[in-house]
């Protein structure tokens, strides 16, 4: 039988297939201290898919499609799994929209988004390795260089 | 091809027929056309100090028969007090036809283009667009050329920071022709841009020295070691004099090379090259009034 790492949870969301260093930087920005209920996370799984992968189960709390737009910007491969009563109701496979809109901050601390109220937009150049340019000052940013609005 | 109402933000608006249009256009606004923008007012919104692009539009405003209204320093405005550039826009679009914008703040133009219903003309936003400058380069070196399909084209100096590098080889890419960028290590091409011209099948060459490339350049465009990019001062002292081109570089370059430079040159070539056949930097400047000409008669859709 497949040993299982984290206890199943009743109903809530399962986000699996993380790339095991990105499982913080995801839990991070869910902002987990305003959840009420347990979360249960997991990193360095073996995979068949990909190396490492982490997995994150939410109990009775389900994503919403900006959450869910947040974690395919770290995680494109990502599942996400909405959970009722024990079963997969649904499988939702994450995709980058092909431009986020009030989903990151561009840290150019001479961008007009820097000064002025200005709601953020990036144009998605790349997803894997992923890369996003500023509609406004055109600065483009990697992976380890985004900075996600929580 | 019709660009009434279109912005002027950056050169990744442009397709390359676009660019072609206009520097057919600017062609024709060499010529005198003193009643073609006749009753239309240019907003000219200069929050940072300028000489070239401001004076350059002012004069194309003058010779097309329009008038120009605006302010060359933050400081006599209300955006001292506070004022945001979308509400200076939002009162700017109410007084005149056309708004050109200036600023040293990334993306100020493309933000004013979307709080403007007239045409927004970028002057320059920081470290990120100049597109007339662009366009005014471009249409240099075709005048000079009478091409630009199989040139070779040096950049000297600042090609790190520098955004009308940038922006030019961009426009460039449209064409077949070689690009070699001579800068020390630090201040090379950002590895961003050498990859995307690599990508659209143009040759890219980079190097410290430029005397390896000069023999075989038709355009050496040369650019300006800019100190307030520099986020360390020490790092500005120690490229500041990298290269200071005088006559000695005649011993090195084809006899048909041209030498280009944005302006303002802080001694990067020595004045005795200026009565060289080579140097065209000052009719690069004049140059810029039939380009804002064209895109001033353009965008008000009045280029007939």
């Amino acid at each position: 039988m497949k040993e299982r790492r984290i206890p199943a949870i009743k109903d809530g969301t399962v986000i699996d297939h993380i790339p095991s260093r990105d499982t913080f930087r995801i839990i991070r920005i869910l902002n987990p201290q305003e959840f009420k209920y347990p979360i249960n996370l997991a990193l360095n799984l073996d995979s068949k898919k990909m190396d490492s992968k982490g997995v994150i189960k939410i109990n009775s709390r389900f994503l919403t499609q900006s959450e869910v737009n947040k974690i395919a910007i770290l995680a494109p491969n990502a599942t996400v799994s909405i959970i009722k009563n024990y079963k997969v109701m649904e499988k939702i496979q994450v995709k980058l929209p092909e431009e986020l809109v009030g989903v990151l901050n561009c840290t150019n601390p001479v961008c007009i988004t820097s000064k002025e109220i200005v709601i953020s937009k990036f144009k998605v150049l790349r997803e894997e390795p992923l890369e996003v340019k500023c509609h406004y000052c055109e600065r483009v940013y990697g992976k380890d260089e985004v900075e996600i609005k929580r | 091809m019709n660009f009434k109402g279109r912005d002027v933000i950056s050169v990744r608006d442009f397709s390359k027929s676009d660019l072609i249009y206009i520097l057919k256009i600017a062609k024709e606004m060499e010529k005198e056309k003193p009643k073609l923008l006749d009753g239309k007012i240019l907003a000219a919104l200069f929050f940072e100090p300028s000489t070239r692009t401001r004076l350059s539009f002012e004069s194309a405003m003058f010779r097309l028969g329009g008038k120009v209204l605006g302010f060359s320093d933050e400081k006599v405005t209300s955006v001292k007090k506070g004022e945001t550039v979308w509400d200076t826009i939002k009162m700017a679009e109410r007084y005149s036809d056309v708004i050109v914008i200036r600023s040293p703040v990334e993306g100020s133009a493309r933000l004013a283009a979307e709080a403007a219903s007239i045409p927004v003309i970028n002057g320059g936003d920081g470290a990120n667009q100049h597109p007339t400058q662009m366009l005014l380069d471009l249409y240099t070196i075709q005048k000079i050329k009478k091409k630009i399909e199989g040139l070779k084209i040096g950049f000297l100096g600042d090609l790190k920071y520098g955004r009308t590098v940038h922006s030019l080889a961009i426009a460039l890419s449209f064409w077949k022709v070689e690009m070699c960028f001579i800068a020390p290590d630090a201040l090379q091409m950002p590895e961003h841009y050498i990859k995307e011209l690599r990508e659209k099948g143009i040759k890219c060459h980079k190097t410290s020295d430029v005397f390896e490339v000069s023999p075989k350049l038709d355009i050496l465009y040369v650019t300006r070691i800019q100190q307030e990019r520099f986020p360390d001062p020490l790092e500005y002292e120690k490229y500041k004099n990298a290269y200071r081109l005088d006559i000695t570089l005649l011993d090195h370059i084809k006899k048909e090379l041209k030498i280009m430079h944005p302006l303002p040159r802080v001694g990067e070539i020595n004045a005795e090259l200026d009565d060289t056949e080579h140097a065209i930097y000052f009719e690069q400047a004049a140059n810029g009034v039939a380009v804002r000409k064209a895109l001033l008669a353009l965008v008000l859709g009045k280029e007939k």
